[in-house]
């Protein structure tokens, strides 16, 4: 009964909320170019949703092809540096200066070196998702408990079964923390670089039939977009969590079931 | 201990803890100790007396900063050294099989199921193979760290105060069942702990060690029965011992300094 009411209460207020938004919109008649109501974002998505759902599958792909950069980068990066604190303090300051500097500021430039679009996404996307997996992987990978690790020296484990056997697996449940993020980001990273790019022409992400609404005022349009694109965070998000749960299931506190 | 050589030869290990100029600890000070063949040796002291860095410097996990620690049949090979830390320190992602057969993992060594097998029967886990370490309780997680050690057969067991963290009535049966695993398998025990009752029911000798810096005070031959049986913590026999050592960690507790003065 009371896990019912734990899922029903966010669906109630999301239901009133969304009631309050069409009773508002229709009482001023505020014109659907400014704030269009639910009802109509609704009809648009149903109506315009095949076109939009093209869009969405293009920018989808850039979004899993950053993610599956990021996370091969991203690890990849993570095991050289934890080899010796030199190559780590070597490295790790560049790592830094890419996830600070703004994707928009540095997007121009890398669509003109890439030659094609595609390429060009999904580096900028790329920048913007691979932080978080080369951060927790590395706190992952030196994470491992100290008696452990001298059970390893013990046994004189060499650099490579003590990187397989125990710091690899001991940086798993830190691994799927940052991929998570990371998918978030992944999206958030292709949005943004179809927006600066602007392509128009056949092959145009979920960002610019947003831009392209907004300049037509077709804002119901607009709304619809970003209802897909939320929704396809949601789904990134759920899967990947989905995902890490299916992993760590046998041993990680994370994914235990709470005793009810 | 006898006329034999000894598996083990400390001579006058010195060591300094904390590495930084001049704020070095002296963690231990001019430790001698033969270990025989054989021996069930229990290190008895307080915390802070330098007994588990003496035994991770005879595991080989550290270096001594003054000293020598030798091995008169030769130096020993991975896996001829059995570990079991104060926690249970199993691989969280592996089941109890797997991080059984760890040792043998990492020493190349052909691990075959009989052998993980007799290690876990050996400690009663013959049926928790498949379990994940989470699924286990305390003492049967110890259980599995005890045959994790044994897995290689070593010729030397390390033990660092394993027990200390259990219950009364489990701690009681793992001292019972490490007494049989002893005597079944024999091989050398270095067990350290801070209990005067557990190093009298388990060992052949007990080497008191004072704290601060880490020194052996007294070194006490245990005159019991080879076969210590649960009837013994009762034995009038037993508690003698138990006072005898108990009287020698109160006076290396309280003059840490007169005990420089040797004979």
């Amino acid at each position: 009964m009371k896990a019912l009411l734990d899922r029903l209460a966010p669906l109630a207020l999301g239901l009133i909320g969304l009631a309050l938004w069409e009773g508002l919109t229709r009482l001023y008649a505020v014109p659907v170019y400014v704030l269009p109501g639910p009802l109509l974002i609704a009809q648009t998505l149903w109506l315009d949703g095949a076109s939009l759902l093209g869009s969405l599958w293009i920018t989808l792909r850039i979004t899993a092809l950053a993610l599956l950069a990021a996370t091969l980068g991203g690890v990849g990066l993570a095991v050289v540096m934890a080899q010796s604190r030199l190559i780590e303090r070597s490295l790790f300051p560049y790592a830094v200066i890419a996830q600070v500097t703004p994707v928009v500021a540095i997007a121009p430039l890398i669509i003109i070196w890439a030659d094609n679009t595609t390429l060009a996404l999904v580096i900028c996307a790329w920048i913007v998702a691979f932080f978080p997996i080369v951060a927790a992987t590395m706190t992952g990978l030196n994470a491992a408990e100290k008696n452990l690790r001298d059970l390893f020296r013990l046994y004189g484990a060499g650099r490579w079964q003590t990187l397989r056997l125990l710091r690899a697996p001991a940086a798993l449940p830190y691994f799927l923390t940052g991929l998570r993020v990371s998918g978030g980001l992944s999206l958030v990273g292709a949005v943004v670089a179809e927006f600066v790019a602007g392509t128009g022409g056949a092959e145009t992400g979920l960002a610019f039939r947003i831009l392209e609404s907004g300049y037509r005022l077709q804002i119901p349009r607009l709304f619809a977009a970003l209802v897909m694109l939320a929704g396809a965070g949601i789904a990134i998000y759920m899967a990947l969590d989905l995902l890490s749960r299916l992993i760590l299931r046998r041993w990680h506190d994370s994914a235990l079931k709470e005793p009810s | 201990m006898s006329a034999a050589s000894p598996l083990l030869r400390l001579q006058g290990v010195t060591h300094f803890y904390g590495g930084g100029k001049g704020r070095n600890l002296l963690a231990l000070d001019g430790v001698s100790l033969d270990v025989g063949h054989g021996d069930f040796l229990s290190l008895l002291g307080p915390s802070g007396c330098g007994k588990s860095t003496l035994l991770r410097l005879i595991a080989g996990l550290a270096a001594p900063t003054g000293g020598t620690i030798a091995w008169p049949d030769g130096k020993p090979t991975p896996g001829d050294i059995g570990f079991v830390f104060q926690e249970p320190t199993l691989m969280p992602w592996a089941s109890i099989a797997d991080n059984v057969r760890l040792p043998l993992r990492l020493t190349g060594r052909k691990a075959t199921t009989g052998e993980i097998a007799s290690a876990l029967d050996l400690v009663g886990l013959g049926d928790f193979a498949q379990a994940f370490p989470r699924e286990l309780s305390g003492g049967m997680k110890m259980r599995a760290a005890l045959a994790r050690a044994l897995v290689t057969q070593p010729r030397l067991l390390l033990l660092d105060e394993p027990f200390a963290a259990l219950d009364e009535i489990t701690r009681f049966r793992l001292n019972e069942d490490l007494m049989r695993i002893w005597r079944e398998r024999q091989c050398t025990v270095i067990f350290v702990t801070h209990s005067v009752f557990e190093a009298a029911f388990l060992s052949q000798r007990v080497a008191v060690m004072s704290p601060r810096p880490g020194r052996i005070v007294a070194e006490e031959p245990i005159d019991l029965p080879i076969l210590r049986v649960p009837e013994l913590r009762t034995d009038p026999a037993y508690s003698a011992i138990c006072r005898k050592l108990s009287d020698r960690l109160a006076v290396a507790m309280s003059e840490p300094l007169m005990s420089e003065v040797g004979p």
